[in-house]
């Protein structure tokens, strides 16, 4: 009862796994595709490199559909390209369709296949030669596309302005959140002054808010400040501290005894240095965990960016990757927009990763002690 | 007062300064302008104009606007339970004492960091209709007619109630976050006395985590009444039939669209008020559910 109990929960956590890694690797499989095989159906995990013998070498070619009956490789009169024909169908210079007049063709080679052993259409890369083949004689091996990526961040016009604008505000927007957060966490949990408590409870009634309600005045005010089309809405707020990193860094800047302070104090110590020597080392954790929120927010933000940037050169790059989508000229080359997608998802994987037990922390804080 | 007492309250003031800068700037200042916009005709370019009601009364007959309400609230009744119900069942499943336990929930949680525009792109290519692997995969089990994820009315909201799924880390580490704090005398004592694990998991775990469960169902209200930027990246205005045209997307695109920034206001206070209303609604009706220790 036990083991099975056991081997179920290993069961259910694995498949699990399974569908939460599916869109990843589906993702990075992709962009490690040309774009033929990208969008072949049914799919396959792996890129792969195929060759054949066309115009008497053996070169890459793009395999075409199988041909598994009797037929004939032929050209219809005026036609540019040949095509497969089956054999019964084809007599006396003319293909005979089973309805419809006959079309004169020259038949240029046999196609002796079966379904035992099948041929196979194929043509080279830029679509121009054709044949059609044994199926045998065509060879095919694993080969990731890695040039998608170079070609990806090509397609993604600017991609090195959107990333330098991105660590730009991430920077700006860690710096001024990390500062001013702990400034009045600080002031809001280690001072005992006249209307603490209140303007605290001002402070937890601002995060419910929605921010549609802000949104047009937001826009407006940044408007008439001659903003609207810079970074500076973007940043600029951060210095003023945001009340869920206040709230957060308050629970832990209490847990720190307050005899500490005293005693500093009683040594002549300001405020202010009691607060950069004394407590904000000892609360390097929690001033992680907000400088990683923070710079996740801002990495990840879409809608900040949508509203407040205009021109192409300032935009981020989760604008840039939209772009992508609205700008493609006829289809969209799933390939190079999941390798941009790849690119944009990396560095947020990679800190969490390194991260790992200050994001849990944090997360963690939030439920619990709401 | 004494001096000491306006000294502190003057070197908190200080400290909390660049907050109060803030506050007036971007919430106090915005929050009232946005009220009498609402009662406004205002396009961001010229003065608001003074219009009364007329945008409160434009919403009330406002199809569109009802599309965009019913929307969001189909939208919710979908993926809010599906979000917290799948949440939990892995926070049980990766609470258990199993091998690779850091590594289980890593993988769990990752999704829920990737950005939104990524995620939409992901999905968009996973849901296509011809090209898409889900498809590809119901084909290869028997399904031949399979949904058009994203082209059909009635397939566009679960496409991205399975997404929310996906994206639901967070709130798995918030649940096992609590799962940890169940007092285990409790279950011991359940154990001894023979409860099965069903009864543990009814009577023991579920009542333990309640105000978890609480806070998890008030974040997702009020984030789930917000939806905007996977719907607004997949489908742009509001996709076939504007089926996926959610209450934030419709906001968004008469402020910035078609610059009736009045309008807007007024649908953002509805929102607030809507929010107030559901919550209000949701403290109601649990409030016999959640259990407080201690209390």
């Amino acid at each position: 009862m036990r083991i099975s109990a056991k081997l179920t929960t290993y069961l259910l956590l694995v498949a699990g796994a399974a569908v939460f890694i599916a869109p990843f690797a589906w993702m990075v499989s992709t962009a490690l595709k040309p774009l033929d095989q990208a969008l072949a159906m049914p799919p396959e995990w792996l890129a792969r490199r195929y060759e054949a013998p066309l115009d008497g070498r053996i070169q890459e070619v793009r395999p075409g559909p199988l041909v598994t009956g009797p037929s004939v490789w032929a050209l219809e009169r005026g036609a540019a390209q040949p095509v497969v024909l089956a054999e019964d169908s084809v007599r006396a210079g003319a293909w005979r369709p089973a309805a419809g007049p006959a079309v004169p063709v020259d038949v240029l080679k046999r196609v002796p296949a079966s379904a035992s052993s099948p041929w196979r259409e194929i043509s080279d890369l830029p679509g121009v030669r054709r044949d059609v083949v044994p199926s045998a004689s065509v060879s095919s091996r694993v080969a990731l596309r890695w040039e998608n990526f170079p070609r990806a961040v090509g397609a993604m016009r600017r991609f090195p302005r959107y990333l330098a604008n991105t660590l730009a505000l991430c920077v700006l927007n860690v710096v001024g959140t990390v500062l001013s957060s702990a400034l009045v966490a600080y002031g809001f949990s280690r001072i005992e002054w006249r209307w603490r408590d209140s303007l605290f409870g001002l402070l937890l009634a601002t995060m419910m808010v929605p921010f549609p309600v802000v949104m047009v005045p937001l826009y407006g005010l940044f408007r008439w400040l001659g903003w609207i089309g810079t970074l500076r809405p973007l940043w600029v707020g951060s210095f003023c501290a945001s009340a869920f990193n206040v709230f957060l860094l308050r629970q832990f800047f209490r847990t720190i005894p307050k005899d500490l302070s005293e005693a500093a104090r009683i040594d002549g110590c300001g405020e202010f240095r009691i607060f950069w020597q004394i407590v904000l080392p000892l609360c390097r954790p929690a001033l992680v965990v907000v400088a990683l929120f923070t710079f996740m927010g801002v990495w990840n933000d879409f809608l900040g960016p949508l509203i407040y940037l205009t021109d192409d050169r300032d935009f981020t790059l989760a604008l840039g990757l939209r772009m992508m989508q609205t700008t493609g000229s006829g289809g969209i080359e799933w390939n190079y927009m999941m390798a941009a997608s790849t690119l944009v998802i990396l560095p947020v994987v990679a800190l969490f990763l390194v991260a790992q037990r200050s994001f849990v922390e944090g997360i963690a804080l939030t439920g619990t002690k709401a | 007062m004494t001096t000491g007492d306006r000294q502190r309250t003057r070197m908190g003031l200080a400290f909390v300064s660049p907050w109060i800068v803030g506050l007036a700037a971007f919430t106090i200042y915005p929050i009232a302008a946005s009220l009498y916009y609402s009662f406004c005709d205002y396009d961001v370019l010229s003065k608001p104009v003074w219009v009364g009601l007329l945008n409160y009364r434009d919403m009330a007959s406002d199809q569109v606007f009802w599309k965009s309400v019913a929307n969001t609230l189909l939208f919710n009744v979908m993926a809010l339970p599906l979000g917290l119900v799948s949440a939990l069942a892995l926070a049980l499943l990766l609470n258990q004492p199993v091998r690779a336990r850091g590594t289980f929930r890593a993988i769990y949680y990752l999704p829920s960091l990737v950005p939104a525009v990524a995620s939409a792109m992901i999905w968009l290519w996973i849901l296509n209709g011809r090209l898409g692997l889900l498809n590809a995969a119901l084909a290869t089990v028997g399904v031949h007619h399979p949904p058009q994820w994203l082209a059909d009315p009635a397939w566009t909201k679960p496409s991205l109630a399975i997404m929310s799924v996906w994206g639901c880390g967070n709130t798995v580490v918030i649940y096992l976050a609590a799962l940890q704090g169940v007092p285990r005398s409790l279950l011991e004592a359940a154990m001894i006395d023979g409860a099965s694990a069903w009864d543990r998991l009814v009577h023991v775990t579920l009542p333990a985590i309640s105000p978890v469960i609480y806070f998890n169902l008030i974040i997702g209200i009020i984030g789930g009444l917000q939806v905007f930027v996977s719907a607004f990246i997949m489908w742009g205005g509001g996709g076939p039939d504007r089926s996926v045209l959610f209450y934030a997307v419709y906001l968004y695109q008469n402020a910035f669209e078609y610059r009736q920034m009045g309008y807007a206001c007024a649908m953002a206070w509805m929102l607030c008020l809507l929010i107030l209303a559901l919550t209000w609604l949701a403290s109601v009706s649990s409030r016999r559910l959640v259990f407080y220790q201690g209390d």
